[in-house]
């Protein structure tokens, strides 16, 4: 039979299989595993059939408990059955795997690996996770490469069918799930013939059926239930052996053969490191390196690590070894030894006690920790744990790859040591996000993969910015197959995709000599040298780079594609590696053009073979001189003047060097300083807004709109104008009685990422021209040096006393300091503006409780935060704990507020006579409902400190711990509609239905956006969204009716773009009510697909269409005996598909599937009219004055 | 009564026909047409800009943000044979062609040579009895001269001939130096009909916003009279067959472009006016009229008020506007 040899990712190799071996698939999203849930969810949808010819169920659950319940109740009830997860989605699982385990059920998950949070939340990858699990009684089988994945699948698949012990088949994440590799296809046959017929009968027949009636899942008193935990003893020791057995059966069909414990190096090896997963691909490369200079090394790799079988491993490892390194990509702060060294130390021991030991003297082993959140594993590392164990007392308990300055774990190692093999073509790029690199470069590996002369291997580095982001792609193309597990070291190209990365980071480091470089540069071959930084210059004549320029963006444009430039530069280095002939390579690249968008429309297939077409004349080769000229000097990542740690800490991260930094310059507890993305100055838009002072009617909706902060408004006294730079714009300020006081609107042009939403809102026109508003975007650059001395001068300003400003009006709110400033959220972002407001109102004493999602991403992803501190040192303190439980959460923070105010109250009584029986009432007493309250209450409580500090008496130092819980604190549960229609509904509902005084924000954009565009419960009716591939059937959960239900609830629905007022009432009334408040906020997303220029546009049209009515529900208004309930926005003007329309999630399926989109759209009316007129019933009930509000 | 009459070699069992409207973007609304009576349906318009357009983005807005971020690779789901093409469009066409038994005419506003043959073939491939090809080029370009635009709309017209055997319409509008040749010269280029006219793009202004605006409102029976003129005047003077439209509200402006010389008489403004139904209305008060004034047939009415057929023919001329003035005072008062 011909092998088949496919180009896939980790990911998809496991997932083929799964969905190939079962019939009900239930699974949740998370980063890294959500692609192979994705998969078997399109594949459904395409009508794909597993290996007995139907189409497998495949369900999204509420979270990864219910996914792991739904699965457990399709096993007991005789369906072959499989999820896919990671991470804390795997703990969520746990209680579901002991019983599933207990019952000896037969069932594969597959685990993409990746690290828990711990001091922090990380999406990447190391063994962590699937640690956790490990007495869960579930089989643990460990994959190194996309072909494993691809083939431990199966064979996990059929030897759980054979066990009966489920298995939990796992992969590094990222590393190994998201790295693309060229692999043997598995056939249907092969397939087939791993999982007979006989052992899915047998799987069938132990569900349960009412035709045979038994009961599992009983309650066990202490006279069984132990003996029954032993029953399954046998299972657990036939498991190895039926593993190796399907392995060996596995290797007759296909030829690739595996083992338990497999081992790879020199015979008489006397150094020997034990491992899982990935980090052994690179340990093989290693040895064999090592081995052909005379060392005396070797690698075993642990496939089966549970059950943990001694025999293979004693008998793996060679008699000649003297010392052993076992490697876990975990770590267990509080044990002896990390689980696999204990494994492998208690395996070593009982062989001893039982003379089994095949040495004389038995090896010394270490255990060690490397390569946490995939931190890489290289074959430097791997060569210094070897000259480690060489050592006379090698190192216990080190760690590898990391600096350890504080309890000196870290081995030594040569960063130099490089081996990668000339036979490969190692290439490297560097690109935006937004500019294609990584799709080009995916579509580069299918072409040459796909040529049977080649293997070809990708992996891609994102970074955690969700608006110019930066991605670099790391290809290695050549004859044999490629099992690097680590980046590349030494490129032999080196693509540089955007032109200002030269400033930014080290493009040409890791250029071998003689390297290929392709520069992207709106410089032409003859202009291009002089505008090189001049330690690219000294890079380029040092390592004897060959440099070709192109103008991709110009060749773009001229295609008519806009700043799309990943054809173009992806032709460029077919036409310069020589990795296939030219001509071969160009005329793939149409093929593949053609392949990929023909369907979608002959215009882009046009302008893509347009681009292609003129790359090649406009690819030029740099003469490069003997000399390094330049006199442009990199620029400081952040200026002189930022604080230390963020100098000496934040900037190394900025800068793509954090793994320099030792482990003593990290906070030990998880504790960063706030305000860090101040400094960061991303500078990502070439565009920006440029402010005219002479028609501006400084009504503030500009300020309000703009996600990431960057306008700003002060009023200051003329006099403060006498140092203004001369570029400095200002107006007097609009109004009468104020003729000294002067209005400047200040752009944060380096911050800006040019999304135009505050264009768009300006309503301010000039009379002389049309089309020309208060604000109009203009490049950047011409005025930049003058914006930022601007900027600074605006910052001199004192900012506006809060006491002054009128918080009810849009007009006043934007004098209140953002102290939300710029986000790494994508350009346009929906929720974002929502956080600044609430940063505006409440930051000075805000506390906030986030869940997991995209505002924990640009919220409080290294390296920076937005949330900032004011010009008095306060400022909003910002928290995530975990996905799920983020109601609860905020609840803990307001539990802690109520407490402490409530001891600080009894303390003021006690001390009343030592204070003063009128100042200690003052503060009892005060009302802090409004802004000037607060403020006289922060002077009452300073007043307080001052005077408790001078008194030496244990009750006035309790009080002095407690006093600031006597300023009202502003508690605020935020998260996005993933959180709060599924995984945390249960905790907010809970949370809602007492009778505390938090606040929810949910920043409601319909899908999972952070995880990329799953459907959620709140995704619209006749919406797409992943998993709602043919149109949500059912319409969104009404989570306001559900609020209201309580009665004490205060609940609002805003849109901030389609009456920002509303918004505004509806934020501050939600945080003076005393009891729960629900604020649900449209927010415009990216995975709707529009463009985000138009998410205030679309927010006037949900609301104008019934779609997302505006609305309040205030329980205080029942006091007067009114109506809580009222109606914000007027009756619907349009209909629903004039808005829906807009929207590819709606739009798309009238392409795929237009039947199907009329019906849906007709019941999506139906529910708006239906949901309409429900909300009027109940805005009108008793209460005409409520009828309605005026639109706005 | 015998309303048939015979359009662009079409046999149709009345004269009035739904024009090219938002209303045929709705399979059910052509069946609602059609049983309401229309003896024809002319499609919304095929934007070839629009396709193009679309196309683009929809491939914009289907990898924006795709392989930026390493938790979201993509924010759609794949999404293989989705069509930012004239699928769309021809899917509504093909299975209104199927459902109703009138003929159902595709209608088509392309930009490019390849574009108008294209779609045409797309269409008559998708079951349309007849193309309507839709043209308001607007020459903004100063440098470009009348003959030359006039010879783009002929090799239009030669090209799309060409490219498919079904009959085809040209709508244009009136901004010709000479209707009437440019009449001809389409005639003569092989258009089987010419519908008389379009309502050219005319941008308006929101003083409030200092925008342009783009929208059209429905027409006005006011309208008609220029499109009576040159029907009037070409009626027994082409080959091609004539349509009507612009400002069709009742019986009387149906009568007057039959009686000008119409093979039939469009409407949508009335339609979105007053419900699809009214084409029953329409029909109902052509045929009593009609009776009352005892015509037979719609071909014994058309044209007797053309050109041709007037006594006076000078009647649509200059000289006409004189005696509009001349006529001021009644003849017979004293």
């Amino acid at each position: 039979m011909t092998t088949q040899h496919t180009i896939f990712d980790g990911n998809e190799a496991a997932a083929y299989v799964a969905y190939k071996t079962n019939e009900v698939c239930a699974i949740y999203p998370i980063t890294p595993s959500s692609t192979m849930g994705e998969l078997a969810d399109q594949w459904t949808t395409e009508g794909r059939k597993n290996i007995w010819g139907n189409v497998p169920v495949v369900v999204e659950m509420q979270s990864e408990g219910g996914a792991a319940g739904a699965v457990h109740g399709a096993l007991q009830t005789g369906a072959l059955s499989t999820t896919f997860t990671a991470s804390q989605g795997l703990l969520l699982m746990i209680p579901n795997m002991y019983k599933i385990a207990g019952e000896l059920t037969s069932t594969v998950f597959h685990v993409a690996a990746r690290s828990l949070a711990t001091q922090g939340l990380s999406i990447f990858g190391d063994h962590s996770d699937v640690m956790a699990v490990r007495s869960t009684g579930f089989a643990l089988l460990a994959s190194g490469s996309v072909q494993e994945a691809h083939d431990l699948a199966l064979i996990s698949q059929a030897a759980t069918l054979r066990t009966r012990i489920p298995f939990v088949h796992f992969f590094d994440g990222f590393r190994t799930s998201h790295e693309v590799n060229k692999i043997e296809l598995l056939t249907d046959e092969q397939i087939f013939a791993m999982i007979p017929d006989e052992l899915v009968f047998a799987h069938r027949a132990r569900g349960l059926n009412p035709d045979h009636p038994f009961i599992r899942g009983t309650a066990q008193n202490p006279d069984v239930y132990f003996q029954g935990r032993e029953t399954v003893n046998r299972f657990y020791l036939e498991t190895p052996g039926i593993v190796q057995d399907t392995m060996d059966r596995f290797n007759d069909l296909t030829g690739r053969s595996y083992s338990l414990v497999e081992y790879h190096g020199h015979p008489q090896a006397e150094r020997v490191i034990v491992l899982m997963g990935s980090g052994a691909e690179t340990l093989r490369e290693t040895v064999d390196y090592m081995v052909h200079n005379g060392d005396r090394v070797g690698v075993l790799q642990v496939r089966l690590y549970r059950p943990f079988s001694a025999q293979p491993f004693l008998q793996a490892m060679p008699d000649t070894v003297k010392a052993i390194a076992v490697l876990d990509r975990t770590k267990d702060p509080a044990a002896n030894g990390e689980p696999l060294y204990v494994d492998v130390v208690t395996t070593l021991s009982e062989a001893a006690a039982t003379a089994a030991l095949p040495w004389a003297t038995p090896p010394r082993v270490v255990g060690g920790r490397y390569g946490l959140s995939s931190k890489e594993f290289t074959p430097a590392m791997a060569r210094g744990i070897y000259n480690e164990l060489s050592g006379a007392s090698p190192k216990n308990h080190f760690t590898i790859g990391i600096r350890d300055d504080l309890t000196h774990t870290s081995l030594e190692y040569d960063p130099e040591f490089v081996i990668e093999s000339d036979n490969t073509v190692r290439a490297m790029f560097f690109g935006l996000g937004a500019d294609g690199t990584v799709s080009a470069n995916k579509n580069s590996i299918k072409i040459i993969g796909d040529d049977p002369r080649f293997y070809a291997q990708g992996y891609f580095v994102y970074d955690s910015k969700k608006s110019g982001s930066q991605t670099v792609s790391h290809l290695r193309f050549g004859p044999d197959p490629i099992r690097s597990t680590y980046l590349v070291q030494s490129a032999n190209f080196i693509g540089c995709h955007q032109f200002s990365f030269l400033n930014s980071a080290d493009v040409l480091a890791r250029a071998a000599p003689g390297a290929t470089f392709l520069l992207n540069s709106p410089y032409d071959a003859a202009e291009v040298w002089d505008s090189l930084p001049l330690f690219v210059q000294q890079q380029i004549i040092a390592k004897r780079i060959t440099f070709y320029v192109i103008d991709a963006y110009k060749v773009a444009r001229n295609a008519g594609m806009g700043t799309r430039i990943n054809t173009i530069m992806q032709t460029c280095f077919f036409a310069v590696s020589d990795v296939l002939p030219r001509e071969e390579a160009i005329a793939k690249i149409k093929d593949s053009i053609k392949k990929t968008y023909l369907k979608k429309g002959e215009e882009v297939v046009r302008k893509n073979f347009k681009a292609v077409d003129e790359t090649l004349a406009n690819l030029h080769r740099v003469k490069v001189p003997a000399q390094a000229t330049s006199t442009i000097a990199r620029r400081d990542v952040v200026a002189v003047d930022a604080p230390e740690f963020v100098r000496n800490v934040t900037a190394l991260m900025m800068d793509g060097r954090g793994d320099e930094l030792p482990v003593s310059m990290l906070p030990n507890d998880g504790t960063y300083p706030s305000g860090t993305a101040a400094w960061e100055k991303r500078n990502i838009s070439m565009f920006v807004p440029v402010w005219e002072p002479d028609i501006c009617i400084q009504c503030g909706n500009c300020g309000l709109v703009c996600p990431h902060s960057v306008i700003r408004s002060k009023f200051y006294n003329k006099s403060r104008l006498q140092p203004a730079p001369a570029s400095f714009k200002t107006a007097p300020l609009s109004g009468r009685g104020f003729p000294d006081v002067y209005y400047t609107l200040q752009v944060y042009v380096e911050d800006c990422t040019g999304c135009t939403l505050c264009v768009e809102a300006c309503p301010a026109k000039s009379k002389e021209k049309s089309g020309v508003k208060a604000l109009n975007m203009r490049a950047k650059d011409p005025g930049l040096d003058d914006e930022r001395k601007n900027i600074a001068f605006f910052q001199s300003l004192p900012d506006n006393d809060r006491g002054r400003v009128d918080f009810s009006t849009v007009r006043g709110v934007q004098y209140l300091q953002p102290l939300f400033e710029f986000s790494g959220a994508c350009a346009g972002c929906g929720e974002t503006p929502y956080l600044k407001l609430l940063s505006q109102l409440f930051g000075d004493r805000l506390l906030v409780a986030n869940a997991t999602g995209c505002s924990s991403i640009y919220g409080g992803n290294l390296p920076t935060t937005p949330w900032a501190v004011n010009q008095e040192g306060r400022g909003p303190v910002w928290s995530n704990s975990l996905f799920e439980d983020n109601a609860e959460f905020g609840l803990g923070f307001q539990l802690t507020a109520e407490k402490h105010r409530t001891l600080a109250y009894q303390l003021l009584q006690e001390l009343r006579s030592t204070l003063g029986d009128d100042f200690v009432e003052d503060i009892l007493s005060a009302s802090q409902d409004e802004e000037s309250e607060i403020r006289a209450q922060r002077a009452r409580v300073n007043e307080l400190k001052q005077r408790l500090a001078n008194l030496n008496v244990t009750k006035a130092k309790r009080l002095l711990s407690l006093a600031d819980q006597l300023v009202r604190r502003s508690v605020w549960i935020v998260g996005g509609d993933g959180w709060a229609y599924d995984i945390g509904a249960g905790g907010l509902d809970h949370v809602l239905s007492m009778d505390r005084d938090v606040n929810v924000l949910v920043l409601d954009t319909e899908v999972y956006s952070n995880t990329g565009g799953q459907m959620s419960k709140s995704t619209p009716l006749a919406a797409v969204a992943k998993f709602a591939v043919g149109g949500k059937m059912v319409g969104k959960k009404d989570l306001t009716l559900q609020a209201i239900s309580y009665g004490h609830v205060y609940v609002a629905r805003i849109a901030l773009g389609a009456n920002p007022q509303q918004s505004l009432l509806a934020f501050r009334e939600a945080e003076t009510y005393k009891g729960p408040s629900l604020i649900l906020a449209y927010s415009p997303c990216i995975a709707h697909g529009i463009n985000m220029e138009h998410g205030l546009r679309q927010q006037k049209l949900a609301v104008e269409s019934g779609y997302w009515p505006l609305m309040r529900y205030n329980p205080d208004l029942r006091r007067d005996d009114r109506n809580p309930f009222m109606l914000d926005s007027p009756r619907p003007m349009i209909p629903l598909k004039d808005y829906a329309y807009k929207e590819l999630r709606y739009d798309i399926l009238r392409r795929t599937n237009p039947e199907q989109a009329e019906l849906l759209m007709r019941l999506a009316q139906e529910n708006v009219d239906l949901k309409w007129r429900v909300y009027e019933e109940m805005a009108t009930r008793g209460d005409p004055e409520h009828r309605f509000a005026k639109p706005n | 009564m015998d309303l048939h009459t015979s359009y662009m070699g079409l046999q149709l069992k009345h004269p009035i026909v739904a024009s090219a409207s938002p209303l045929s973007e709705d399979v059910d609304n052509i069946k609602r047409m059609e049983d309401a009576g229309a003896s024809a349906v002319v499609m919304f318009s095929l934007f070839e800009e629009q396709l193009r357009h679309e196309s683009a983005a929809m491939e914009h807005f289907m990898s924006y943000g795709t392989n930026s971020f390493a938790e979201a690779l993509s924010y759609f789901p794949a999404v293989e044979d989705y069509h930012a093409g004239p699928e769309r469009y021809l899917d509504i066409l093909r299975r209104a062609s199927e459902s109703a038994d009138i003929p159902i005419i595709g209608s088509l506003n392309g930009i490019t040579n390849e574009g108008w043959i294209d779609y045409a073939k797309n269409m008559e491939q998708a079951g349309a009895r007849g193309i309507e090809l839709n043209i308001y080029y607007i020459p903004a370009d100063i440098n470009i001269s009348g003959r030359e635009v006039e010879q783009r709309y002929i090799d239009i017209a030669r090209h799309v001939k060409q490219a498919v055997s079904i009959p085809v319409a040209f709508k244009l509008s009136a901004y010709f130096s000479s209707v009437a040749y440019m009449a001809k010269q389409l005639d003569e280029a092989g258009v089987d009909a010419l519908v008389l006219f379009n309502r050219f793009w005319q941008p308006d202004f929101d003083i409030e916003q200092r925008e342009i605006v783009h929208s059209l409102d429905l027409s006005r029976s006011g309208q008609i009279r220029l499109r009576l003129l040159w029907i009037a005047l070409l009626y027994g003077r082409i080959q091609a067959s004539l349509g009507a439209t612009t400002g069709v509200y009742s019986h009387v402006e149906i009568i007057k472009y039959l009686m000008a010389g119409a093979d039939v008489v469009m409407t949508t403004s009335a339609l979105l006016k007053n419900g699809i139904a009214y084409l029953t209305t329409l029909e109902e008060q052509l045929t009593r009229w009609m009776e009352e004034h005892e015509y037979t047939s719609v071909a014994q009415m058309k044209g007797c008020m053309s050109q041709q057929h007037v006594a006076d023919p000078t009647a649509f001329e200059r000289a006409n506007y004189i005696k509009i003035l001349e006529n001021y005072q009644s003849s017979y008062a004293l």
